[in-house]
């Protein structure tokens, strides 16, 4: 049963145990990006954890991703600052230009947005985070420029 | 023990109890929406709440203590569980007129009891796809207040992980893992979901219509047949005690409905018993290395095995179940000794159980006629449903008899509705088969009762059988694990026979049974242990009573055989009464 998967790799690391499913999990999204229904079923027989458990515990946290993300995560703060700044209408234009909602990703897989609770920047509030590049005192209307700047930069990189 | 008061009453419980569960030893009702008697507490639904000493608690996870003062119901504690009741209504649909669970329903009852018209809070309530893919429970997450009974039944009880929580928060939603079909999960649709969820959440696949248009076709020919355990649960409907055995008024009932011919599981029964105890003393005489054999008649433990326990295939008793046989017996034998065309009949079962929907079209071993050889699976409740449909006054039918020459039972055939039934009949067969001479005793010792799982050791003139029942599939278990360690270590089978029944208490309390309430009888609805015991008394009283006790006496048996089947276990035989099993996946989604 054991193979070279990154389930079963996951699996004999965190096997013996106890408790440490969301370990486990945590290193396959690491890896893939999300935790797709293969590796579950694989860590279910692996791990020797029934499969409608390991989903309990996916989708109870919602770091968990089930589906594959949008190459570029865009990640809006919802702190105490930024949302007292604003950042409430930001997510609201990033949702309209991209036709999606939070935790949701486009159908061509560029985009998947996200809020997330204070990156340890608020002196720059409102902020938000793409692919790890911070933009400060975001308004809507950088929203577009944002999104355009990554579609080149995305577009670029497949060529 | 604990000594302390409820609303003054003076209760002693030993400790650990909690006080919800002393109340209710002090016949004194406290809500609750989500303890169950058979399930641990989850604290839930927030119905339960007492007040300890003056503080608010909710009794059923608060353990009793020496000298507390409890009280259950004061105008606080009413106007809280009002607010809690009306919250777990913001999220409920208001369909009780179109509800098939609608008068038999816990919050239903407790709405009614608060008497809550309306409500001032809006309604979070969406309507949800339904689940029914299974064709034999059907899952609505509307109507669902996540009180986890059905969880903690399903992984706990039943240890099948079939239905599980999704989710969090106001989003969560019992479903299968992920939210995939229960069709593709590893559910065994034994229905105990159903049996103890308190609303219209989880309910019975309903086939009535279907049944309905069969009997309005004058040019068909329909055959019913009632299993054992039936008999002695549909009088809960009617207003009768816990247990009353009811035979002839449901064949009464069944010919006003209009079926033409009224069988009777139980002949099947007779039937399994004579070609399991053939099969089992060939194991055991000529092919050791297959013992321990598996009972098989329990279709949701059939499933398991296929899912669960691929290396126990072997084991399995290839005998189909009763409902099967007596269905392939109608389309062949009785057709051709009453010259009906079996194109024109149709056969109904009426079963304590919701995997009984799901056996009729397991594999095509189950259309051993050429056709299908049951049409459909009824449960008992919806038997009920139609006898009401019909205003059939039950209480005041005539007892009758059932048709012959499938309608004919012993007592042995009758108790295959308790755990510790099967076992019984077929070792009453197997010891004649094996001796040639017939049981003084026909009981064993160590098989009746709720434990999960019983052992004992058979003398049959010197030779030693040693036998386990498991009833509950989370029982099942235990047995499995004492086989493969000896598998293992190259020892000798700790058992050679084993019977398994998914449900607990085995089908008397299926997931197809009545959920009644009687006046006096304890909350919640639904099976609990003691109704469990008195289901059980009923057929058990049955057989102690009957004229013949022993399969291998059906006199319509012996018939069959000489007529039709030739010997037990003969080509034939096989052909209509016996079966295969085959390995599937737990998970049939693939991504």
């Amino acid at each position: 049963m054991e193979g070279n998967s990154t389930a079963s790799q996951v699996a004999a690391k965190w096997r013996k145990k106890r408790g440490s499913l969301i370990m486990a999990l945590h290193e396959i999204q690491g890896v893939k990006g999300f935790v797709p229904w293969e590796d579950a079923m694989d860590i279910a027989a692996e791990m020797d954890i029934p499969l409608a458990r390991i989903y309990e515990v996916l989708t109870f946290y919602n770091f968990f991703k089930l589906d594959a993300p949008g190459k570029a995560v865009i990640s809006v703060c919802t702190g105490t600052a930024c949302y007292l700044k604003g950042n409430d209408k930001v997510l609201e234009e990033f949702k309209k230009e991209l036709g999606i909602g939070e935790g949701e990703s486009t159908e061509d897989k560029m985009f998947h947005l996200q809020s997330v609770r204070c990156v340890g920047c608020c002196g720059l509030a409102p902020v938000c985070v793409v692919n790890g590049k911070t933009y400060g005192r975001v308004t809507p209307n950088d929203v577009r420029n944002i999104l355009d700047e990554w579609r080149k930069k995305l577009s670029e990189d497949e060529e | 023990m604990v000594n302390l008061k409820i609303d003054n009453f003076d209760v002693s419980v030993p400790e650990g109890t909690s006080i919800l569960e002393a109340a209710r030893q002090a016949q004194i009702d406290i809500p609750t929406l989500c303890k169950h008697p058979d399930v641990d507490p989850t604290a839930g639904c927030g119905m339960c709440i007492v007040k300890v000493n003056g503080r608010v608690m909710r009794s059923c996870c608060t353990p009793v203590a020496e000298g507390m003062e409890v009280i259950t119901g004061d105008a606080e504690i009413v106007s809280v569980r009002r607010t809690v009741l009306e919250l777990i209504l913001s999220n409920h649909p208001n369909e009780c007129l179109t509800c098939i669970r609608s008068g038999h329903c816990e919050l239903q009852d407790m709405a009614n009891t608060f008497g809550i018209a309306t409500s001032h809070l809006p309604s979070l309530n969406k309507k949800a796809e339904l689940d029914d893919s299974t064709h034999s429970i059907v899952l609505d997450a509307s109507k669902c207040i996540v009180c986890g009974r059905c969880v903690e039944v399903c992984q706990n009880q039943q240890n099948v992980w079939a239905l599980s929580y999704l989710n969090r928060g106001l989003a969560t939603k019992i479903t299968a893992a992920g939210g995939i079909k229960l069709a593709d999960s590893p559910c065994i649709k034994c229905g105990q979901c159903s049996a103890h969820c308190p609303t219209g959440a989880i309910v019975e696949y309903d086939e009535t219509q279907k049944v309905w248009e069969m009997l309005r076709d004058p040019d068909l020919v329909t055959v019913v047949q009632i299993a054992p355990a039936v008999r002695v649960a549909i009088g809960e409907e009617f207003g009768y005690d816990f247990g009353e055995n009811l035979t002839g008024k449901t064949y009464a009932a069944l010919r006003r409905l209009g079926f033409d011919r009224v069988f009777d599981t139980n002949f099947g029964a007779d039937l399994t018993i004579i070609e399991e105890a053939t099969e089992f003393v060939e194991r055991f005489t000529k092919r050791p290395e297959s013992l321990p054999m598996f009972t098989s008649c329990c279709p949701a433990w059939v499933d398991m095995l296929e899912k669960y326990h691929h290396d126990m295939i072997p084991n399995f008793s290839t005998c189909k179940s009763p409902q099967s046989m007596v269905g392939a017996l109608a389309k062949t034998y009785y057709a051709e000794k009453m010259a009906i065309n079996p194109e024109k009949i149709r056969v109904i079962s009426v079963m304590p159980c919701t995997a009984k929907k799901w056996e009729i079209v397991r594999s095509k071993d189950m259309s051993s006629s050429g056709y299908q050889d049951v049409d459909v699976s009824l449960t008992t409740r919806e038997l009920c449903r139609m006898i009401k449909q019909a205003g059939i006054d039950f209480r005041r039918l005539p007892e009758e008899e059932a048709d012959s020459p499938l309608g004919e039972y012993s007592g042995a055939g009758t108790i295959f509705g308790v755990t510790g039934g099967v076992m019984t009949a077929a070792l009453r067969t197997a010891y004649f088969y094996i001796t040639g001479e017939e049981l003084g005793e026909v009981n064993f010792k160590g098989i009746e009762g709720l434990e999960g799982v019983k052992e004992a050791e058979v003398d049959i003139k010197g030779t030693k059988v040693r036998i386990a029942v498991a009833h509950g599939c989370g029982n099942v278990e235990k047995v499995l694990d004492k086989i493969r360690t000896a598998r293992e270590n190259g020892e000798e089978t700790p058992y050679h026979f084993v019977e398994v029944m998914a449900c607990r208490g085995g089908c008397i309390s299926g997931g197809g049974q009545p959920r009644v309430m009687m006046p006096g009888q304890p909350k919640p609805r639904g099976i609990t242990d003691d109704i469990r015991q008195k289901r059980a008394q009923g057929l058990m009283n049955e057989d102690l009573q009957a004229k013949n006790r022993l399969s291998h006496h059906n006199e319509s048996v012996k018939t069959l055989y000489k007529e039709y089947l030739g010997q037990a276990g003969s080509e034939k035989a096989h052909h209509l009464l016996h079966t295969h099993y085959v390995a599937r996946p737990k998970y049939d989604k693939k991504a």
